[in-house]
């Protein structure tokens, strides 16, 4: 009997045609910054919503001499993650690694690194829904016309109505921006606190969302622009405390909970950053030695 | 000290291993062959070879026993191979005209030629559990009648000889595939048939269904059902005649809808077209009933309903689609979430500051 | 296996040379103006180039219409149409990539397909050869994928060049995006740069 057997597949799973297809995308997505090109997604050996639009365009960039970085909410060992980095590291061979500073490719499910990314590195997004206007108008007949003719009013109406009964602009992550002053673009759910990491990052960033059969991009040293008014400013989080393992100020934390009497702690979402800081010594207030963990 | 969590990965092995396990179930029960899966449970082999997009019943009985019997499961991992098969060329249309029918019904002629054959089928039992499959006991062998090797026409072409019925698409065109295309909007009927052939048949059983209940009613009749084997045939290079590739079982409905005519054409019959892998009649009615809706535009009807809703329809109608999104929210979103817990926290600290007839005029 | 004659030779490896052909572009692409190396092992029949011919293998095939120079040899659309089975057009305007064997005879940009504001992406990319990308009149860049701005000084532009591709740029979100080819490296000009005279 014809069963599978993974020694059946092509290096990165995908077929050559497959590639092709999804690089041209990715070819037109970089020439036309924060416009959604669509491709001919495929299903994949994970489900749709778990990052095959990322996985794709990883799959379709990636090369034996490429070192692979794999983030969800911006843990390497979060089980997700974990999955992707296993389904490359078995299809493609290729070095994995934690450290963002050593990745040539970071996949990513719903963060930025902390660690400014450089020159050569390519930030994949997954994206669940990559129509920023998707939730004001459900139609792709009618969200289509509307990029087109750069009809951008729905997304500020949204905005404001926002103010007038909540006091804040109530979009804490996916939210919209505009990418060299033509298309606004949703960043994927990331927290608001990322957005301002995509401007002008050095880095090549490229957003797969493969279930609504689109792939966009923001090239390097891009003008990436969260939408705002003039008497409410795009504000990303703060958060009070340092990070109680390392002490990192500045950085997004994932809150904790240590009991049920409301005790709570705050720490690194980047783990790696977290780990780094550490081993250099850092110390927050709840980290007396260095877990055996980071080591 | 806190400790972040770690071992993502052996809880993933551990679990998988577990999975395993209660896969095989009692070790003592012998284990299920592909050949009992595929023989005695045929139908649900054959769902998950016409939704999961691949004529292969074996492999299709692999996928039903690796998914632990969910189909939406099984549907996906077929999909998954298929996806990465290259391919050799394309067939000619299947021709159901000459299909080797071993069930044929219509509800609309009370004979015609070829006559009415039931075959294989539930309609007619009463669904009384029956305790005699809860053993081995032996089944009687069944009749077999001799082909009488006499052509069975479709009662569209019947119809059709009449002109009572519009006349099927134009062949000729090259029809697109969804799988190798970003879908557009609006559609052609090749591709939403393509999407639908595909789609999931409890999706498409509850809007065929709401049309029966007036949600866009099309006044439908089953001008048939036909169940059996065609050959796939393929053109080679350097040869002017097809070759047989093999053979599928499929299940078609013709349904025949309320007329439509028009200042240039008389009145007649409309269609709604059903083609599926295997044997399912549920789903080629359904899928009948969806694909006529969805021609209101064709026929200058209102768009009102679900059903006729293209956009809705469409996008909506691919289960592995469907699941991996819904199953998707159990992935950590604590990121999102602690961003949005910062919000309702500073909300709620201003509205615990702010004066009584503020709190009020924000209410309102 | 068959002993592959000169004609059929192709990738030695198609799928790592593929990649990074491709990874080549795309940081060309990501970053106009900067010239990438891209030599493969190739040997297509003159006057293609291994590179730009390397460029048209790794992206073409049964999916994509080509066109070609009006005067290319025979030779060179038989060995691209064997080696990656891309249908032919006479027509630039129906064209997804368009190869250029010699950029100063390039019809104007403007004949290509162009895409549409609803869907900017269908829309023609240029593998265009030219002789160098060095030496020639400086021209300035600027545009999303350049940090400040940033030159170019090829030999062998079509004629007109920046008039049309001023209106290339004032099209945006539609235009063609092109692949200047040199015999070991190329450049990226995506229709979102702008381009103007260095000032001396």
């Amino acid at each position: 009997m014809n069963t599978p057997s993974i020694a059946a597949y092509n290096f990165a799973y995908l077929d050559e045609q497959t590639k092709r297809m999804i690089r041209r995308a990715i070819l037109k997505a970089i020439a036309i910054p924060g416009y959604q090109t669509p491709f001919a997604s495929r299903e994949m050996p994970m489900p749709y919503g778990w990052g095959t639009g990322g996985v794709q365009v990883t799959a379709s960039i990636i090369g034996p001499d490429d070192v692979l970085k794999v983030i969800d909410q911006g843990a390497d060992d979060t089980t997700n993650a974990v999955s992707i980095r296993k389904f490359f590291a078995k299809v493609a061979n290729v070095a994995v690694t934690t450290r963002t500073g050593e990745a040539t490719i970071v996949q990513t499910r719903h963060r930025i690194p902390e660690e400014p990314l450089s020159e050569g590195q390519i930030l994949v997004y997954q994206v669940p829904i990559p129509e920023p206007l998707r939730f004001l108008e459900p139609r792709e007949t009618e969200t289509r016309t509307m990029h087109a003719l750069e009809e951008y009013g729905l997304m500020h109406v949204k905005l404001y109505e926002d103010i007038a009964r909540h006091g804040h602009i109530a979009t804490t992550y996916d939210y919209p921006v505009k990418v060299e002053g033509r298309y606004v673009m949703d960043p994927s759910p990331t927290p608001k606190f990322d957005n301002p990491k995509m401007h002008m990052s050095k880095a090549l960033q490229l957003f797969g969302a493969g279930r609504e059969k689109r792939i966009y991009a923001v090239p390097p040293y891009s003008r990436v622009v969260s939408l705002d008014f003039d008497d409410h400013p795009f504000e990303p989080q703060t958060f009070d405390k340092p990070c109680a393992m390392c002490g990192a100020e500045s950085v997004y934390l994932d809150e904790v909970i240590l009991d049920d009497r409301g005790g709570r702690m705050f720490v690194c979402s980047d783990t790696d950053h977290c780990e780094t800081r550490r081993a250099k010594g850092h110390r927050g207030e709840l980290a007396g030695e260095i877990p055996e963990a980071a080591q | 000290m806190y400790v972040a969590v770690k071992g993502g990965e052996k809880a993933i092995d551990a679990a998988h291993r577990l999975l395993a396990d209660r896969r095989r179930g009692d070790r003592d029960v012998p284990a299920l062959s592909l050949e009992q899966i595929a023989g005695q449970l045929g139908l649900a082999v054959d769902r998950v070879m016409a939704e999961g997009s691949l004529f292969d019943p074996e492999l299709a009985a692999l996928a039903v026993k690796q998914s632990r019997g969910d189909l939406i499961e099984a549907i996906f991992l077929l999909r998954a191979y298929r996806t990465t098969l290259s391919r050799f060329g394309y067939a000619r249309p299947v021709d159901t005209a000459a299909m080797l029918i071993e069930r044929r019904i219509s509800a609309t002629f009370k004979d015609l030629p070829g006559g009415q054959l039931l075959g294989s089928t539930f309609d007619y039992t009463h669904r009384l559990l029956d305790p005699a499959l809860a053993t081995d006991e032996a089944v009687d062998a069944p009749d077999h009648r001799a082909g009488d090797g006499a052509a069975t026409p479709r009662v569209t072409d019947l119809l059709g000889d009449e002109g009572l019925i519009e006349p099927d698409a134009k062949g000729g065109a090259e029809p697109g595939d969804l799988t190798r295309i970003s879908p557009e909007f609006p559609m052609d009927r090749d591709l939403r048939l393509q999407a639908l052939a595909r789609g999931d048949e409890g999706w498409l059983l509850a809007l065929g269904y709401s049309t029966q209940r007036g949600y866009g009613r099309t006044h439908p009749f089953v001008g048939e059902i036909r169940i059996g084997e065609v050959e796939i045939e393929i053109d080679m290079p350097g040869l002017d005649f097809p070759v047989v590739a093999g053979r599928i079982r499929l299940t078609e409905c013709q349904m025949v809808n309320q007329f439509k005519g028009s200042a240039k054409e008389p009145p007649q019959f409309t269609r709604g077209y059903g083609l599926v892998f295997g044997q399912s009649e549920r789903k080629a009615m359904a899928m009948a009933l969806v694909d006529r809706a969805l021609r209101a535009r064709d026929f200058g009807e209102d768009v009102v309903a679900p059903a006729q809703d293209e956009e809705f329809v469409i996008a909506h109608c691919d289960n592995v689609q469907a699941t991996g999104f819904v199953e998707h929210l159990k992935l950590p979103h604590y990121v999102d979430f602690q961003a949005e817990l910062q919000l309702v926290r500073a909300m709620r600290a201003e509205w615990a500051s702010a004066p009584e007839d503020e709190r009020r005029e924000a209410a309102e | 296996m068959p002993a592959r004659s000169e004609f059929a030779a192709g990738f030695a490896d198609p799928v790592r040379d593929s990649q990074t052909v491709f990874r080549a572009v795309m940081d060309a692409m990501a970053h106009p103006g900067r010239i990438v190396g891209v030599a493969p092992e190739l040997t297509p029949p003159t006057p293609l180039t291994a590179t730009s011919g390397a460029i048209v293998l790794c992206l073409c095939d049964s999916d994509t219409r080509l066109w070609i120079d009006d005067n290319s040899p025979p030779a060179v659309s038989e060995w691209l149409g064997f080696q990656t089975g891309a249908p032919l057009t006479g027509n630039p305007a129906e064209a997804a990539f368009a190869l250029v064997l010699d950029g100063e005879a390039s019809p104007s940009l403007g004949q290509f397909c162009l895409g549409t504001q609803e869907y900017p992406d269908r829309s023609t990319t240029l593998v265009m050869q030219v002789q160098s990308l060095t030496g020639g009149a400086p021209l300035r860049l600027t545009g999303p994928g350049i940090d400040g701005s940033t030159t170019i000084a090829p030999v062998g532009l079509p004629r007109d060049f920046l008039t049309h591709w001023a209106e290339n740029r004032a099209r945006f979100p539609r235009g063609v995006d092109v692949i200047l080819c040199a015999p070991d490296s190329v450049v990226g000009l995506p229709r979102s740069v702008s381009l103007s005279p260095e000032r001396v």
